[in-house]
């Protein structure tokens, strides 16, 4: 009893003049916050995270939640935050896990950067009377065509590695199966089928209820290897070696033993129940040539029919990084920034480890094109992509495409809680309990996530189309149609751009 | 705005500057006066072999040396002069144009397969990088440039471009935007043996200068034509394509057009689009491109800006508008108007 109850963080009030005693928040709350008795709804405010699942099913809006009603005593250095995790490691000993992305208030860059449009010296062009085209491969493409001289004409003699033909720059990101339901994985498939792009399986293995959906599905391996195999390899349109990921840059995975029930243990194959843990590294990769050996290991697999794509976390040195993946015969490199999702991370790691994708992006591309290889990979943006407008910026600054990953299931109705680590999402997204998962419909998510990629890809050809741009690749590494709006003159030249007004 | 005309006589006979001169001018409602210029090709004859070498200074007593030092380090330069001028009233001279006749010692860029002009290249870059108060504007061989800030009968003037003749002129009226009242962003722009006319704004710049800058290219000029010329030296001189698949690159067909091509042709395109993404220009262009051998205009993929063609005997006329092409040549024999992203190209000897 030294430390006490700490104050709660949200305050559930039903309004006993519009709750109709229906009992669906009893339903529908796996954090057993409601209870019924006789003619009352009884709350236990201590134990919700705010998912939001009560308000939305409530058929009165009888429901209200509020934030820390009884706050701390305030302090500008001894946060509630601050004080909290040492009451919880004092009473543990043990490493804090979090969920989602880094919850730190760091400014984001995105926010800081304006796009350009056309007046009067170039014409806007309307997407709606002219072609507009955001066709995107990713992949590599050759660095110089060669042609034969047949007579008249020219003959083209290089051959092309084989590449992904994007029909918007806009993917899904790895999410594992066990990290996400099968329903969530599944309702993204059917969208990204329907959108004419592509989603990652996560180091989860390929359930084979997605058999149908293969060819939109990038297949990972990551360092514990789990439901990789060569049917696994030779399903996946692409195969993505995942080095590190931008919520947790330098440290493994952990599936808890309690997520593996039959189905998520016979696609990754590992034992029923039993944890998951991928360790840091890769055990056959302590340099960059060994990951050149595993490029080509699984390229030499697979009949060097499917192009091989590595992802790392931003960190520090991530363009002298990438530059090395480039030579790697890799065909495309993934940066994950340091908001990227992830069901569970230590705390320190998702809040105080990593860079911002914004500038990575931009350090990686620069350093690419000063070595002239920018053509020997393709590089993808991901962590913290909110909106169309992070979209268009990235790309600006560099990426050839994006992977959303919080975006998706917040599409699909996550409430961004960020306590997808206990395995009890009541949005049936981030949990393997039968009874949650089943409340999302694969029909109804999958027309969410289309619909959201779809909304982002018209509105990213309306900001083309202002910026006089009628093809992606022109906006590409564009940083030119970009300004920085207050943003300190280390990061613009990181950035590579101009401040407003110049 | 900006107005452009160029002709080449296919047969090599050549013409004086005195009709481009007129042209030019009665394109006056595209311009400002703040900016015009003509490259002719055969404009050297007894120097022909030696790379013409031109350089704006703004003082020749401060900067001259440090240029002969770079020239001197590379080559020879067998002949140079101030560029004639003659008093315009309204022409402040703000540069003394000059130019140099230069034969680079090919023996000090080896593993090179084109030497000469390597470093000629380098020492563009070089000298528009590192020397305050010099500019080089022209670098090809046999070809003149003659620009300032002005209308296009005051430049003519200015240097009596009448006494010059060659069998290809470009010329170029400005209404300038983005840099006015500067010599250096006059068009056409020279690098070697190309020459650039352009009439619009290119969106992709950002992404098109960081490509060519990845090659060894320095965009210098504060203005986005440069990059054009550069473009076409990397792709057609050190990566071999024909002018018709440099077009190509820079305004290729649409993902639509190609996908309804046959398998041959569709792996073409699609390896020139993979392969020259970032060289593909986007935004309102009209261009012309000169080289020692022929011209090559083009638009943008949507035809933001107005292009033109006649013919009349052996010469081929490009231009902003038709009444300019008339001007010139009364006897039009034909007239057309490309469609957009299409080549029309003039060869010598065809």
């Amino acid at each position: 009893m030294t430390i006490g109850s700490v104050p709660v963080r949200f305050r559930i009030t039903v309004d006993g003049s519009r709750c109709m005693l229906c009992g669906r928040c009893v339903e529908n709350c796996p954090y057993d916050v409601f209870r019924k008795e006789s003619d009352t709804i009884h709350v236990n405010s201590r134990k919700c995270v705010a998912c939001h699942r009560c308000i939305a099913m409530c058929p009165r809006d009888a429901i209200s939640i509020k934030e820390r009603p009884v706050d701390y005593r305030s302090h500008p250095v001894w946060t509630e935050e601050a004080r909290e995790s040492i009451y919880n490691q004092a009473r543990t000993g043990k490493i804090i896990l979090a969920g989602m992305g880094n919850a730190k208030p760091y400014p984001v860059i995105f926010d800081s950067l304006v796009l350009d449009a056309c007046q009067v010296t170039n014409p806007s062009i309307d997407p709606l009377r002219e072609p507009m085209e955001l066709r995107t491969y990713i992949g590599k493409k050759p660095g110089r065509l060669e042609f034969r001289d047949d007579g008249d004409c020219q003959s083209l003699v290089t051959t092309l590695a084989p590449n992904l033909e994007l029909a918007t720059p806009i993917m899904v990101g790895h999410m594992s199966y066990g990290a996400i339901s099968l329903n969530a994985q599944k309702s993204i498939a059917m969208a990204v089928r329907e959108s004419g792009t592509f989603m990652g399986t996560g180091e989860g293995g390929l359930h084979p209820s997605l058999y149908p959906f293969q060819d939109h599905v990038i297949v990972q391996v990551a360092s514990g290897r789990f439901g990789v195999d060569i049917n696994y390899l030779e399903r996946g349109a692409a195969i993505e070696i995942k080095i590190g990921q931008g919520a947790k840059p330098g440290i493994g995975g952990h599936l808890p033993g309690e997520k593996v029930c039959e189905d998520v243990s016979s696609t990754r194959m590992i034992p029923v129940g039993s944890d998951a843990i991928s360790p840091a590294p890769h055990h056959d990769i302590y340099s960059i040539e060994d990951l050149k050996q595993l490029v080509r290991s699984l390229k030499e697999a697979t009949e060097w029919k499917k192009p091989v794509f590595v992802k790392i976390a931003a960190v520090h040195n991530s363009a002298a990084i990438a530059a090395g993946i480039a030579r790697s015969s890799a065909d495309a490199v993934v940066i994950d920034g340091f908001r990227g999702g992830t069901g569970a991370a230590p705390r320190v790691f998702r809040d105080h480890v990593g860079i911002p994708i914004e500038a990575a992006v931009a350090s990686v591309d620069a350093k690419l094109r000063s070595q002239g290889i920018r053509n020997e990979v393709s590089i993808i943006a991901s962590g913290g992509i909110r909106e169309s407008a992070d979209v268009a910026k990235v790309i600006a600054l560099g990426a050839d495409a994006v992977y959303i990953g919080t975006a998706a299931l917040v599409a699909m109705g996550c409430r961004v809680c960020g306590t997808c680590y206990r395995g009890l999402c009541p949005w049936g997204i981030a949990t393997q309990r039968p009874d949650l998962v089943a409340r999302l419909d694969p029909e109804v998510a999958s027309r969410n996530v289309a619909n959201l990629i779809h909304a982002w890809t018209l509105e990213l050809s309306e900001l083309m189309g202002a910026a006089g741009i009628n093809s992606i690749e022109s906006l590409r590494g564009n940083r030119d149609r970009l300004r920085g709006y207050l943003l300190d003159e280390s990061i613009m030249r990181v950035l590579d751009v101009k401040p407003v007004g110049a | 705005m900006c107005g452009i005309i160029a002709v080449i006589d296919r047969a090599g006979c050549p013409m004086d500057g005195t009709k481009i001169r007129s042209a030019l001018s009665m394109m006056d409602e595209r311009g400002s006066g703040e900016g015009a210029g003509y490259a002719v090709y055969g404009a050297f004859p007894e120097f022909a072999d030696y790379y013409a070498i031109h350089v704006f200074f703004d003082a020749v007593h401060e900067s001259k040396a440090a240029v002969d030092r770079e020239l001197g380090n590379w080559g020879t330069v067998v002949h140079e002069e101030e560029v004639p001028t003659y008093e315009n009233r309204n022409i402040r001279k703000v540069h003394t144009p000059w130019r140099y006749f230069f034969k680079p010692d090919p023996s000090l860029m080896p593993r090179s397969e084109t030497p000469e002009d390597d470093i000629v290249m380098h020492l563009v870059m070089k000298i528009n990088t590192t020397i305050p108060g010099a500019l080089v504007y022209a670098s090809g061989k046999n070809v003149a440039i003659f620009k300032a800030s002005g209308w296009p009968e005051d430049v003519a003037d200015f240097y009596r471009i009448q006494d010059y003749s060659g069998y290809i002129w470009l010329a170029h009226n400005r209404y300038p935007t983005n840099t006015p009242g500067w010599w250096g962003g006059a068009h056409p722009f020279n690098l070697l043996g190309w020459s650039v006319v352009h009439n619009g704004e290119i969106t992709s710049y950002g992404t098109n200068r960081r490509f060519i800058e990845s090659y060894g290219y320095r965009c210098t000029m504060y203005t986005d034509t440069e990059v054009v010329a550069y473009l076409f030296d990397l792709l057609v001189r050190r990566h071999g394509l024909s002018p018709e698949m440099a077009v190509k690159a820079l305004a290729p067909p649409f993902w639509d057009d190609i996908d309804r091509m046959d398998k041959k042709e569709r792996t073409l395109y699609t390896a020139i689009r993979l392969a020259y993404g970032s060289a593909m220009m986007n935004g309102p262009f009209a261009i012309v491109v000169a080289q020692r051998d022929g011209i090559v205009g083009f638009t943008d993929r949507i035809k933001l800006r107005p292009l033109v063609c006649g013919t009349a005997g052996s010469r081929l006329y490009i231009s902003s508008e038709e009444a300019a092409i008339r001007t010139m040549e009364p006897g039009l024999e034909e007239v057309f108007m490309p469609r957009a992203g299409e080549p029309v190209i003039g060869r010598l000897g065809k």
